[in-house]
């Protein structure tokens, strides 16, 4: 494949993450992400050295990834929200025992059992560590299908690179959708860095233990520190955003993945009628694009953010502002996928709320 | 002339051990060295250690290890040995780790005939928290958690694990054996190393399930304790060969 | 001719005893005891009582039981 394909979101995670040299799948299904899995049970399968397991449950998928992690190989799993909860402890000792993995979250409706329609209410779980401990992991929001494809080579490097686990947070119309994409070439596993911690037996070198038992308070309160100066790294490396329409605009609206698309149709509307509305796209939701934020603040006074879920990213746009402009929020939870022209109307009316106030 | 018989084996390291006296971990973890010693597979092998007591056998074995979750090692194992099927790959579990918590990886491992062995080490108590009930806690037995006794009606049977993977398609070699007397840790000896032997030879599944004495937590001296497992252990866990498909198509 | 007897003697350091005696237990010639010495560790450890000067009615055969049942590795055995 070396041109365009038109391709289902889920497919194209599958179709590049064998690209990016995976060489283990294992999963458990879940609406709406089946499709990955069940890309994977035939990718895998059409390899030599594909593995592909439809484990017991998302807790068993987590713990072979890292086995799989441990063994040298890049490993996926993938899920749904609920099932992303019970990865959770896995992903906690991959963080601590410092291992690569890639894990999708198509988000669903919930908390609970939920529903299958798309939501964004997994940003918490996802930018805030998720499981217990002093962590972070790598968050990357598609919003394209083309996205998709790119972010999903970026997850597999990242985690290699910075020996962490790299979500990858998308939801269920990212995962449906299909859209024309083109795929990097498969990269030859063999270019590969080595990786010197490996887990392979110990021909010709001392054993190696891979571990995040540490006992002693010291130890662990360094390992906790270097753990977070590894983000802080990570976030000077890796931040990703983008811009639309910003450069004249009075309300920015801030939204990532599905939510930013609609929202760039509403902003388009807008535009059309004389508003000067422009769009901030976080591509990394962690490390969170703090500076592209505080930039745009400068001239910027009034933000709208927009998400499918009662407000989580929220938060961390008004951390990174600390009270310097006026954050607003709009959002619809639990699957509902508002329209451009829905949006367009709450930008309209926040907008003449802003210009009536400022007089 | 003079010669040494009987000496600490080469994949144990000089480190020395924290377990209690009269434990059975380091008589197991002593066998699993000197058998990965006399297959010469030391330089192939890879182990996962359990929460629990023998959360630190990576300071005794002389090989590459990884830790596990509580109860999924198993599961960890599986991903390994996917990705690095030469290898010998092997998990060290308790009965809290391999029959509470861990019970699905494990039956499922077991299911799919992943070429792992399993070490359960089954002392019938949670020994590292302090001696809570295990699934294999016997019925009138104290614990923490059951200080009048482990009762039916409130805490159910004591659960046997290695017949319930028996009866998994993808088990090959399944045996209780105990590390309570010298013959009984030598029988357990050629257990493990049958148990390597099958996954050598690229067969399916096996476990080892080994009585082990808790002298700290069944509150009595260690000699005590070894004859407790003759005594009345065995009679719930009786030593056997639980299944062998060895040789059988 | 004189019959060649099977001799051995074990090596049993103290210091990582943790007194769990199950050696004493099993030993068939009951050639170990307590010692009345405590060891670092705060163990009233076992104790070889067959010394190397003892050649006559030496009884130690090198079985090993002891060192095979021996938690911490603390005998090693010697024979011939």
């Amino acid at each position: 494949m070396d041109k365009k394909v038109l391709m289902r979101g889920s497919h194209v995670i599958g179709e590049a993450a064998v690209r990016s040299g995976c060489r283990l799948y294992a999963g458990y299904p879940i609406t709406p992400q089946n499709e990955l899995g069940e890309y994977m049970s035939e990718a895998m399968a059409s390899l030599k050295d594909g593995t592909f397991i439809q484990a017991e449950s998302e807790l068993a998928a987590i713990n072979m990834v890292l086995g799989a992690s441990m063994a040298g190989a890049r490993a996926l799993t993938s899920s749904s929200s609920p099932g992303i909860s019970l990865k959770q402890e896995g992903i906690s000792f991959m963080a601590a025992q410092e291992l690569p993995a890639v894990i999708v979250n198509t988000m669903r409706g919930g908390p609970g059992l939920g529903n299958i329609a798309p939501s964004q209410g997994d940003y918490f779980q996802a930018t805030r560590g998720g499981g217990h401990g002093d962590y972070r992991t790598i968050v990357l929001a598609p919003a394209s299908g083309q996205e998709l494809a790119d972010l999903t080579r970026k997850a597999f490097e990242y985690a290699d690179k910075y020996q962490t686990p790299v979500i990858i947070l998308g939801d269920g119309m990212m995962g449906q959708m299909m859209e024309p994409v083109e795929f990097p070439d498969p990269i030859d596993l063999n270019e590969l860095p080595p990786k010197p911690w490996v887990l392979d037996g110990a021909k010709g070198r001392p054993s190696r233990i891979i571990k995040s038992l540490l006992l002693d308070i010291s130890m662990e309160e360094e390992h906790n520190w270097k753990l977070s100066r590894k983000y802080e790294s990570i976030a000077r490396k890796i931040t990703s955003s983008e811009t639309f329409m910003v450069s004249d605009a009075s309300l920015v609206v801030i939204a990532y993945g599905t939510a930013a698309r609609i929202a760039k149709g509403a902003i388009k509307k807008v535009r059309d009628i004389g508003l000067n509305v422009g769009l901030l796209r976080p591509i990394t939701l962690f490390p969170f694009p703090k500076r592209a934020l505080l930039e745009i603040s400068r001239l910027v006074k009034n933000f709208l953010v927009f998400e499918m879920s009662t407000g989580q990213m929220l938060e961390d746009v008004k951390l990174a502002l600390e009270g310097r402009s006026n954050v607003h929020f709009y959002g619809r939870p639990g699957g509902i996928i508002s329209t451009p022209d829905e949006i367009s109307k709450v930008i309209n009316s926040l907008y003449h709320r802003q210009h009536l106030e400022e007089g | 002339m003079e010669r040494k018989v009987f000496q600490k084996p080469k994949y144990l390291k000089k480190a020395i051990f924290h377990y209690c006296p009269g434990c059975g971990h380091s008589i197991i973890h002593r066998l699993v060295a000197e058998v990965i010693e006399e297959l010469d597979i030391g330089e192939k092998v890879i182990g996962v250690p359990p929460a629990g007591c023998a959360v630190l056998a990576y300071n005794y074995f002389d090989i590459d290890m990884g830790e596990a979750p509580h109860g999924r090692g198993a599961a960890v194992a599986t991903g390994i040995k996917r990705i690095l099927p030469d290898r010998i790959v092997f998990s060290y579990q308790g009965d809290g780790d391999i029959a509470a918590i861990g019970t699905a990886e494990t039956i499922h491992a077991a299911n799919r005939g992943e070429k792992i062995t399993i070490i359960f080490v089954n002392n019938g108590v949670y020994g590292m928290t302090g001696g809570q009930m295990a699934p294999t806690t016997l019925l009138g037995q104290k614990s923490t958690t059951t200080p009048g006794g482990r009762d039916w009606a409130r805490d159910g049977a004591p659960l046997d694990l290695s017949q319930m993977l028996a009866i998994a398609k993808g088990s090959v070699y399944i045996e209780r054996t105990s590390v309570n007397s010298p013959k009984n840790i030598r029988r357990t000896k050629k257990a493990i190393t049958k148990a390597f032997k099958v996954q050598m030879e690229g067969l399916g599944f096996s476990l080892i399930e080994i009585l082990s004495p808790c002298p700290t937590n069944w509150k009595m001296p260690p000699v005590d304790a070894a004859k407790w497992v003759e005594e009345t252990v065995m009679k719930i866990f009786p030593l056997k060969v639980i299944k062998d498909e060895v040789g059988k198509s | 001719m004189s019959r060649k007897t099977k001799t051995g003697r074990i090596a049993l350091d103290s210091e990582l005893c943790k007194a769990c005696y199950l050696c004493i237990s099993v030993c068939p010639k009951n050639l170990i005891k307590v010692s009345d010495t405590l060891n670092h560790k705060g163990y009233y450890p076992a104790k070889f009582t067959e010394t190397e000067n003892k050649k006559k009615d030496h009884k130690c055969t090198g079985c090993a039981l002891c060192a095979i049942i021996c938690p911490d590795i603390a005998i090693e055995v010697f024979r011939g």
